[in-house]
């Protein structure tokens, strides 16, 4: 190995300044301008990006599958509960969400296909329909919070609807006649705000990421050569719509 | 192989330790003979192989045979190993079909122990010599882990749930026991002593269990009953500030409790807080929770007898 | 890869020369602080986690010093109980994890490649300063209460302790963010920037070890994140899952807190290991012998890691079977740990051996890390572990694996990088003296535990009973000599930095990647991209001029 290259050089006195007769010194040698200096060519810095975003998302779906692991156990633990629970969630809203994101996700790789054509509007145009999904998303995500907060179905020692044979007793104000839940109940909407919290904070970071590549695909830092950044950020939606389409059966559908 | 004293384990006051005790002898000799082997090879090549002007290292040939015969040859002695230490654990698990049953609860920071027969003593637990006992773990506040040493076993008390061992004691006089699972402040307090004695002795004390020990006077009780049932971790005879009121001087007073209203100190007062603790709680001691004591009457009677001298 | 197009980093009239040597090409606080250079991202690092390692070692201290006598020596009960519990955390998430990996490997891994930088350079650097985010965290907690659940922080305890919990608990969440990015950049880093003919049968075996612990890092990591984040909420909300107040499952939460802290004790101990195989070539002048075994050993390991947690919880009320399957795979540990042992050993024999201060940490892993996995198959054997299990005999046998075996590979691989790192060379005598009283101090220490131990004295005792004394006396007297052992090694490497002498390219003659290119390494790692043509440790093919120590 290592030849050629290596002691040939001592440290040269700090402040010389001499490129010239170096081979590689010019600009043109190494590669356009988002050609990162440590990557000899695009395509290894393509497939090093694309790698470390599967990797990434290993560790995503790894993160996510604590939860369904805690949603696995009580669920068989307390089946009554997890059964009775998921009816007071909205399937209708739910479903809404899923063609949302299901949508949205198809505009995401859309989005990659015209970056790769080198279709700098169109490219736009799918994010934006993208993000404007994520915020459809969001929208409804917060009428069904805000439904769960009216009925004290909150989680864990906050949960205020009412039990049977109830660790917690009270039951709010102006709710004459609500049918009563089976104990445990306060578990399932637990991992509901969980599963469903830590999946809309993925959204939120995704919007907020989706306009930064909008941003720079304005600018027209992306071409036919170079559209890794838009891959990847559709990587990641894809990723959040994933764990979605898990999430939803789990906590809206099953009995 | 084995000494009865062996320096590296405690001594052996259960059925089951002995086989334990062989199965780590075996281990410890085995890891001793490994470990000296590695070493004399590594100092044997430091000395010989040592570098000299002139001589080269040898370079690294291939030995298949010899790579896998140590890459898979220890399988061999792992699943020896794995066997015996799972058959000694089975048999050690299994309780005997007439094994005494004592329920032991966890609580920060002392054992309760509950006898076949209800009667019930903290830290301090009397069985009869060579009878099965088996002990039933809960706990209501965190987890304790029950360790016996010299019966080389342990489980954990976790609340929410029972978990059990059971051993049978093999040696008339004391038995430690330990928690193992760290359960905050005064985890290392949380000591309790198992008496091992003659079944005719265990009768009796059994009997005498809510009579103060012969030759005593009732608050001489009291204050041992207040050292035994760990009054004295949460509250000062001397007027010292600790988790929980102190006794001195608290006899006779009219105590103001958190919900505004006061009390008397007198014999009724002082059962409930013993039994009851949380149904009137003095004011300023909101934050520590006593837990509920379950003493029989004489022993609350003598309780106060020694509370009355805490003037 | 043609040499004329893409030897050099792109050099514009303001760039740094990236033929300059790496600690010169810029200057001022500035210039470390925005640094994309993967080596001075990991100086930044080694500083970090030597600190750590101060803060750490003086809790232990502090552990120890209270445990010389019986009662209260130095502090309460309470104090105690945060003290031990603040040297687990500072050691396990500030030190141990970060210090082999994102040190050493930050600056090293790279070299070895023949590359320019890690895949993702300013990812790198957000990782280091997610770590020191997270430490602040840490930080706050202890300046505000401390934390006194011991580093496992094991429900309920933790939910009704008073201390500060949730900021500690953040802390390691968010520490343990930059453990994952760091293993992403590592992962891609190995697979795509390796030079021109470094195929995977010619890499270092320290990037084997690397790489293993990062898919652990990857893989392992985001379930701690999701416990902590639970135990956060847990305690915020009650949310019912780990309280068995509320119907939840304390025991559901050492399974989750295993599944990441045991793998974890591979993302210590594998990158120890992977140190030792470069100073034992390098001090042997010989190739690590069974090459792929000791390479697929690391796999191995990685792969076992996650298999093994449940021999935690095995007097934790977990069902017999389970007991049973745990404890027949933990087994099956030793297998990769013993191909590693056997193969140094092997190494050394017909090598021609020099006994400097990087290889003498180095055989002492090999011993330490010896006793430290067969008091491992103590604890294995399940009728043995139930004696065993909580005493101070696993205190001892996880610190001969993390002490004996991780930071004697962390100092070995510091005092054999120090002159690559630093450009300076060390007092070699000074250096030795150092190693006699760590060695010496470190078995005093733990030897003592090891018997308390398997007497029965619990671990995590304020007070303990008198038969316990005379091993509590000499483990403590055994952690002064350790620490006056680490505090001459302190003093001779700040002496090093202020008057040590100039290092040659390569002071220990190795054949390796990294001790071809100059010292201190140039910005861009070498003045001409290599093209590897024979492994790291063919001795027998490399040049005079290679091996060459002026």
């Amino acid at each position: 190995m290592s030849t050629a290259a290596s002691h040939a050089e001592p440290a040269r006195p700090h402040g010389d300044s001499h490129h010239a007769g170096e081979p590689g010194h010019d600009e043109e040698h190494h590669g356009p301008a988002w050609l990162a200096h440590h990557f000899d060519t695009p395509a290894q810095q393509f497939d090093a990006a694309k790698l470390g975003m599967w990797a990434f998302l290993a560790q995503e779906l790894l993160f996510f599958s604590g939860v369904f692991v805690a949603y696995g156990i009580f669920r068989s633990w307390y089946p009554e509960a997890f059964s009775g629970a998921s009816h007071q969630l909205d399937r209708v809203m739910g479903a809404s969400n899923t063609i949302v994101l299901l949508f949205s996700s198809w505009t995401a790789a859309m989005s990659v296909r015209s970056s790769q054509l080198g279709k700098k509007a169109q490219t736009s145009g799918y994010l934006i329909v993208t993000i404007a999904c994520a915020f459809i998303f969001l929208v409804v995500k917060y009428f069904e919070y805000q439904h769960k907060f009216h009925a004290g179905l909150l989680p864990g020692k906050f949960f205020g609807h009412p039990v049977d044979g109830g660790l917690f007793g009270a039951i709010p104000a102006g709710h004459g006649h609500v049918p009563h839940l089976p104990a445990k109940a306060h578990i399932f909407f637990s991992l509901y705000f969980v599963m469903t919290g830590i999946h809309a904070i993925h959204v939120i970071v995704g919007i907020g990421v989706m306009f930064w590549i909008l941003k720079r695909n304005a600018s027209g830092e992306f071409s036919k050569e170079f559209f890794t950044p838009v891959d990847l950020v559709a990587l990641y939606w894809h990723l959040v719509d994933l764990i979605w389409i898990y999430l939803f059966p789990l906590l809206y559908l099953i009995d | 192989m084995v000494s009865p004293d062996n320096f590296q384990l405690p001594e052996q006051l259960s059925t089951g330790a002995a086989e334990v005790d062989d199965l780590y002898m075996f281990v410890y000799w085995f890891s001793v003979i490994f470990t000296a082997v590695i070493v004399a090879v590594m100092l044997y090549c430091i000395v010989k192989f040592r570098r000299r002007p002139g001589v080269k290292a040898e370079p690294v040939g291939h030995n298949l045979v010899l790579e896998l015969v140590w890459t898979f040859g220890p399988v061999i002695f792992i699943a020896i190993l794995f066997h015996l230490g799972f058959k000694v654990y089975v048999h050690n698990a299994v309780a005997a079909e007439n094994a005494m049953e004592i329920r032991v609860r966890g609580r920060q920071w002392l054992w309760e122990f509950e006898y076949p027969n209800g009667t019930r003593e903290n830290n301090e637990l009397t069985i009869p010599l060579n009878q099965p006992v088996k002990f039933i773990l809960s706990s209501d506040d965190v987890i304790h882990s029950f360790y016996v040493p010299g019966a080389r076993w342990k489980r954990d008390a976790v609340p929410g749930m029972y978990t059990n061992i059971s051993f049978t004691p093999t040696k008339l006089g004391n038995m430690q026991v330990f928690c193992a699972e760290y359960c905050g402040t005064s985890h290392s307090g949380m000591l309790a002593m198992i008496h091992v004695v003659t079944p005719e002795d265990f009768q009796k004390h059994l009997d005498s269990a809510d009579k103060a020990p012969e030759g005593k006077k009732p608050e001489e009780w009291g204050a041992e009953l207040y050292k035994k049932n760990a009054c004295n971790t949460c509250h000062s005879i001397d007027g010292s500030k600790m988790p929980g009121p102190t006794w001195k001087g608290l006899w006779g007073k009219t105590e103001s409790l958190a919900d505004g209203s006061t009390v008397v100190v007198d014999e009724n007062y002082v059962k409930e807080s013993i039994l009851k603790p949380q149904a009137k709680i003095a004011a300023g001691f909101t934050t520590a929770q006593m837990p509920p004591f379950t003493l029989k009457d004489a022993q609350i009677d003598a309780i106060i007898a020694y509370m009355k001298t805490l003037k | 890869m043609g040499a004329a197009t893409t030897t050099v980093p792109r050099a514009q009239a303001h760039h740094p020369d990236p033929n300059e040597n790496y600690l010169k090409a810029e200057r001022g606080i500035m210039s470390w602080i925005y640094t994309l250079d993967h080596k001075r991202i990991g100086v930044m690092y080694l500083v970090s986690v030597l600190l750590a390692f101060l803060i750490g070692g003086i809790f232990a201290l502090a552990v120890r010093l209270e445990l010389f006598s019986r009662g209260k020596t130095i502090m309460d009960a309470d104090a105690y109980n945060r003290t031990f519990t603040l040297h687990g955390v500072v050691m396990v998430f500030l030190f141990i994890i970060p210090s082999v990996p994102a040190a050493l490997g930050n600056f090293i891994l790279p070299i070895q490649l023949g590359a320019k930088d890690v895949a993702f350079p300013r990812l790198n650097l957000m990782s280091y300063y997610i770590y020191v985010f997270g430490a602040c965290f840490a930080l706050y907690s202890m300046v505000n209460g401390a934390v006194d659940t011991g580093w496992t922080f094991y429900t309920p305890y933790s939910m009704r302790t008073t201390s500060a919990v949730i900021p500690m608990v953040l802390g390691a969440f968010i520490m343990g963010f930059s453990s994952i990015l760091t293993g992403v950049n590592f992962i891609a880093t190995v697979h795509k920037l390796r030079a021109p003919g470094q195929t995977w049968t010619k890499l270092p075996l320290f990037i084997w070890g690397l790489y293993a612990t990062s898919i652990i890092q990857v893989l392992a990591t985001p379930v701690l994140a999701i416990t902590l984040l639970l135990l956060c909420l847990e305690r915020f909300l009650g949310l019912g899952i780990f309280d068995p107040k509320l119907g939840g499952d304390p025991v559901l939460f050492q399974h989750f807190f295993w599944f990441y802290s045991h793998p974890a004790v591979y993302i210590m101990i594998v990158p120890g290991m992977a140190v030792v195989n470069e100073i034992i070539a390098t001090f042997s002048r010989r190739a690590i012998v069974g090459y792929m075994f000791v390479a697929m050993s690391s796999l191995a390991l990685a792969l076992l890691g996650f298999l093994v947690w449940g021999h935690h919880l095995f007097v934790s009320g977990m069902s017999e079977y389970a007991t049973m399957v745990f404890s027949a795979l933990t087994f099956l540990v030793a297998i990769p740990s013993g191909v590693k042992v056997f193969n140094w050993v092997a190494t050394l024999y017909k090598g021609s051996i020099r006994l400097e201060s990087p290889m003498l940490y180095a055989l002492s892993f090999i011993f330490l890390f010896t006793i430290g996995g067969l008091t491992g198959l103590f604890l294995g054997v399940l009728a043995i572990d139930v004696h065993l299990h909580d005493t101070y005999f696993v205190v001892a046998h996880f610190h001969y694996v993390m002490v004996g075996g991780t930071v004697m590979g962390f100092v070995g691989g510091l005092h054999y990088w120090w002159p690559k790192i630093t450009g300076k060379l060390f007092n070699e005598g000074v250096a030795k003296v150092a190693w006699a009283l760590v060695f010496i101090g470190f078995n005093v220490t733990f030897i003592a535990q090891f018997i308390m131990g398997s007497r029965g004295m619990p671990r995590r005792y304020y007070d303990y009973l008198p038969e316990y004394e005379i091993f509590h006396k000499v483990s403590t007297i055994g952690s002064w000599i350790l620490g006056l052992g680490f505090l001459t090694m302190a003093v001779m490497f700040v002496a090093s930095l202020i008057k040590g002498q100039k290092s040659t390219r390569n002071p220990w003659g190795s054949a390796a990647l990294e001790w071809q290119t100059p010292t201190p390494p140039p910005l861009a790692n070498f003045i001409k991209v290599p093209t590897i043509t024979r492994g790291p440790y063919d001795y027998h093919l490399a040049t005079e001029e290679e091996l060459s120590e002026k």
